[in-house]
């Protein structure tokens, strides 16, 4: 490969990621904006994240606490199930396979609202209005998560030889001994990018969290949703902002440590 | 990966508890986010021994939602006017016992008996304000009085409405010198033609609700339809801001302080409306809101800085002129008001 | 609306049965092949989809198909169709019967509109993440690989502070505007256009659509392409002949990903589109919340689930082995 052509294709890349941080660096700025508008710099502080750390905003924190949890308890939940289910998807007929892929992409043809709101019906219905809470907005989480992951892993699972599971078994292998050393390796990359889209839909979610919730938990968007009613302060950009740094390190550690862990 | 989640897991798992107080005796307060000066909650419970747990709601249909799917979650409601009516009628409101909120007495006099709540049995007026035009001096030509000076085609593009169907028709119901809760078919119609012209002209910038505090703060319009809160939030950003009660008469609206009629804690909610009327914490919260407030001890006390100002403390003129909403019955609103207000956004 | 619906006893009996009759067929098909089937992985999933996705749909298909009071009526979806059909039976007198008459398909326009806007934001996408995931997932880039983390975490910054942000971007005296002013677009204008919400949409869609085309492209067999240039094709013919088709499957999985939640956006049309334009998301949003018409508004999301479904198997014929797992 030429250089010229490195460079074009590095000089791609480049602006992509800048059209996708240019919002995310207008978001950091405005956390060390010491007035109310996002229109208007009226000069540098830090009031923001003190008011932040001095656990003055013990709503915002306690919503930070709830969008962390649901989205990793989510995640990890939606990521093996999603990873079971497509691996098992895979293994059906032709039409099996067609018919659970439809049901698995239902979901996300209705709008969030609908979503939202057919599985506050179930709550309501099985257990009353009462019972919308914590573990509701959970279970709703994992639910729209989930087809993410099958939709990742699968291509992943069609890359591979279809008979190396049944192969493994002859041998004498157990299912769960071939899942893990045979299936799961092979898919491994799926699995992640499945993961990741799960967090990220996950950590992000207004909608559906606020049908499921009810009114006595709150996540980050739900909050800052009501608070756009009066204004969006900066504590809510220092706390997204924070947040991100914080999960952006730790992400970047780990990727480095897998990386040369596999090299 | 795992190792990651693993990290996060340990982060996060202090899963917030939802009863930070036990053994104490507790209140469920739902209202809007920073709707409220928090430390009057501390004092409160200073005072009485009774935990608040403020529970936090979007708006009025949200509220009502909240309301019908658990009806004893709330002891005490923060529904506006139209609201509070609805929730007469549904007959999910608890009748106030007055002997014991002694301080409902500081009410000012033209929020008392109003229409919404003809004999003053269910609701006590919170916060109160008016709609009107937020306009930026430095681009507008001339003196801004009028609803019809927002279809001034001068004004092309210049202009951010309301994204919020009451409003919006009611300013076009007034600018035809109709009444804001019209329910006659003609007006409507007329009021809905009136606006799609508008629309047309290419005077309307942009329907926006939330938005457009931030919007007229960077100057990005002319003149914006705002409730009076909004207004003074943003003028006290921008100086070039400044808000008028158009002539023709505008919308005046209350938040109030209600008890659902399935309340757990009837008592205890009761000796908490007494509390937020009491002038001193009525000042607090007027003070760290911005709204006008409804009690005159708090405007006595809060004196020249809140009676000089204009948009928090409007003068008796504008606001006789002015009208309180109606609650619309829900055929008319289904078969007229919904199907004429979806004409309107969809105009090109 | 009602929500105090609790369930009759027979209810519970079915589901129990359901349930038991699901565990029978795992235990059945467990001895009967003598081991674990691979399909019966997906044993659990399928428990969680019929509890979470199917009866909440049934419950949908419910309130679509039902009137406020819980009769049978079939008005909500004509009522899509032809906006005003049950109202103006109801309507007082001939001249607002005309009046509402004349407002014909109104629905029709935000429905196309918003299938549109989703059509141009999936091929947007499409176009700007295929050489981005090529260009990773190139072995010769050395580290490029690295750097697919980075284009998810700007989704990790809540959604509504991030379209604040970028309505500063876009303002009338903004970067962006005066960009367009310096390159000769003299009275460029993105707040409260149909342009601005297409940004808002690609933006937040992108990395749905690099993630599974990376994905399948990262794991590609080298010993294809050189096998393809030892035959003498060029790059450029070893990219369309041999790369594209087997990425396939995974620009499929992108398809779906973006374009259906796509056409329901709605608070990007809000906050950056101004409302001037209804969106079909925007109008089931306030059937279910403004207007708490839940039966209207399951009628609307049923018919626009339809659509999808229907465009979703146009696509599928793209993909004609089924790769992507279509419908």
């Amino acid at each position: 490969m030429t250089k010229t052509s490195r460079l074009f294709k590095w000089i791609y890349l480049i602006i992509i990621l800048l059209f996708l941080y240019l919002p995310i660096a207008v978001m950091m700025i405005q956390s060390f904006n010491s007035g109310l508008s996002i229109s208007k710099w009226e000069g540098f502080t830090f009031r923001w994240y003190e008011n932040l750390f001095s656990g003055k905003e013990k709503s915002i924190v306690s919503a930070l606490q709830v969008t962390l949890s649901v989205a990793v308890i989510a995640t990890v939940v939606s990521t093996v199930l999603g990873t079971l289910g497509a691996i098992g998807i895979y293994g059906m007929k032709k039409r099996t396979q067609s018919v659970m892929m439809t049901l698995t992409n239902l979901p996300n043809t209705m709008p969030d609202i609908v979503t939202g709101v057919s599985l506050m019906l179930l709550f309501i219905f099985v257990a009353g209005g009462g019972s919308r809470g914590y573990f509701t907005m959970l279970l709703a989480h994992i639910t729209f998560d989930t087809p993410y992951v099958i939709l990742s892993v699968l291509p992943k699972l069609k890359q591979m030889n279809s008979h190396t599971y049944e192969a493994a078994l002859d041998l004498g292998a157990t299912p769960g001994y071939a899942l893990r050393h045979v299936i799961i390796p092979e898919c491994r990359q799926g699995i992640v990018t499945g993961a990741m889209l799960a967090f990220t839909l996950s950590i992000d979610d207004f909608t559906i969290s606020y049908f499921t919730a009810g009114s006595k938990v709150q996540n980050l968007s739900m909050l800052i949703y009501s608070a756009a009613r009066r204004h969006v302060d900066g504590t809510f950009y220092a706390v997204s902002t924070a947040m991100f740094v914080v999960l952006l390190i730790l992400l970047l550690a780990v990727n480095k440590h897998t990386v040369s862990a596999d090299s | 990966m795992k190792k990651l989640m693993l990290i996060l897991l340990a982060l996060c798992f202090c899963v917030p508890s939802l009863s930070a107080a036990e053994g104490k005796k507790v209140l469920y307060v739902c209202n809007y986010y920073d709707y409220i000066d928090e430390s009057v909650l501390e004092l409160f419970e200073q005072e009485t021994g009774i935990h608040v747990e403020y529970i936090y709601t979007m708006d009025n249909e949200s509220l009502l939602q909240e309301l019908e799917i658990s009806p004893a979650a709330f002891d005490v409601i923060f529904p506006s006017d139209y609201m509070v009516e609805r929730i007469i009628a549904k007959d999910m409101a608890a009748e106030l016992d007055f002997s014991r909120i002694p301080n409902a007495e500081y009410t000012l006099e033209y929020l008392r008996n109003p229409a919404y709540d003809p004999e003053n049995k269910y609701s006590v007026p919170y916060m109160w304000g008016t709609l009107g035009i937020l306009y930026n001096k430095d681009m507008v030509t001339g003196p801004v009085t009028s609803w019809a000076d927002l279809w001034d085609p001068q004004y092309a593009n210049n202009v951010i409405m309301m994204d919020s169907l009451r409003d919006t028709m009611g300013i076009g119901l007034k600018v035809l010198g109709y009444s804001m809760s019209s329910t006659d078919e003609e007006e409507l119609f007329a009021a809905a033609d009136k606006l799609i012209e508008q629309k047309q002209l290419g005077i309307v910038r942009a329907y926006q609700l939330d938005e457009t505090k931030d919007r007229m703060i960077g100057g990005e319009a002319a003149l914006a339809v705002v409730y009076s809160g909004d207004a003074w939030v943003a003028a006290e950003s921008n100086d070039k801001l400044d808000y008028v009660i158009p002539q023709e008469g505008s919308n005046v609206w209350v938040d109030n302080m209600m008890i659902p009629k399935q309340a757990p804690h009837y008592d205890l909610a009761l000796e908490f409306i007494n509390f937020m009327c009491r002038p001193d914490i009525a000042q607090m919260n007027s003070e760290e809101i911005g709204y006008s407030s409804p009690n005159s001890g708090a405007i006595e006390l809060m004196g020249e800085e809140y009676s000089g100002n204009h948009i928090q403390n409007p003068a008796g003129e504008d606001v006789d002129r002015c009208e309180i909403y109606h609650d619309i019955p829900a055929e008319l609103l289904d078969s007229l008001y919904n199907p004429l207000w979806n004409d309107v956004m969809n105009a090109r | 609306m009602r929500y105090d619906v609790t369930l009759p006893w027979w209810a519970w009996v079915l589901m129990g049965l359901g349930l038991a009759a699901f565990a029978a067929m795992v235990v059945v098909s467990v001895r009967r092949n003598r081991g674990v089937k691979r399909s019966l992985f997906a044993a659990p999933y399928t428990l969680w989809m019929i509890i979470f996705t199917i009866v909440p749909l049934i419950i949908i298909v419910y309130y679509a198909l039902t009137d406020a009071s819980g009769n049978f009526t079939l008005n909500n979806l004509r009522d899509f169709w032809d906006s005003n059909y049950s109202r103006r039976a109801g309507a007082s007198s001939p001249a607002i019967q005309a009046r509402l008459a004349a407002r014909g398909m109104s629905n029709m326009e935000p429905l196309l509109y918003s299938l549109w806007m989703a059509f141009l934001c999936t091929v947007i996408c499409l176009v700007l993440a295929y050489p981005t995931a090529l260009f990773m997932a190139d072995r010769r880039m050395k580290r490029a690989s690295s750097l697919v983390i980075l284009f998810v975490v700007p989704m990790w910054m809540n959604v509504t502070l991030r379209t604040y942000a970028m309505r500063i971007l876009m303002v009338d005296d903004g970067p962006l505007i005066n960009f367009l002013r310096l390159i000769g677009f003299a009275d460029a204008q993105l707040m409260d256009t149909p342009t601005a919400v297409l940004i808002g949409m690609v933006y937040n869609f992108l990395p749905f659509m690099i993630f599974p085309i990376y994905t399948v492209l990262s794991k590609l067999d080298p010993a294809l392409l050189e096998a393809s240039s030892d035959l003498g094709a060029s790059p450029g013919r070893s990219l369309i002949k041999v790369t594209m088709p087997l990425s396939i499957p995974g620009v499929v999985s992108g398809i779906t990903m973006v374009f259906m939640p796509a056409v329901t956006t709605f608070t990007l049309n809000v906050m950056l589109g101004g409302s001037k334009r209804l969106m079909l998301g925007n109008l089931i949003e306030q059937t279910f919340t403004k207007q708490n018409n839940w039966n209207m508004g399951s009628a609307m999301s049923l018919v626009m689930m339809v659509l999808i479904l229907i465009s979703l198997t146009i696509l599928r014929k793209a993909d004609p082995n089924n790769e992507g797992g279509g419908l």
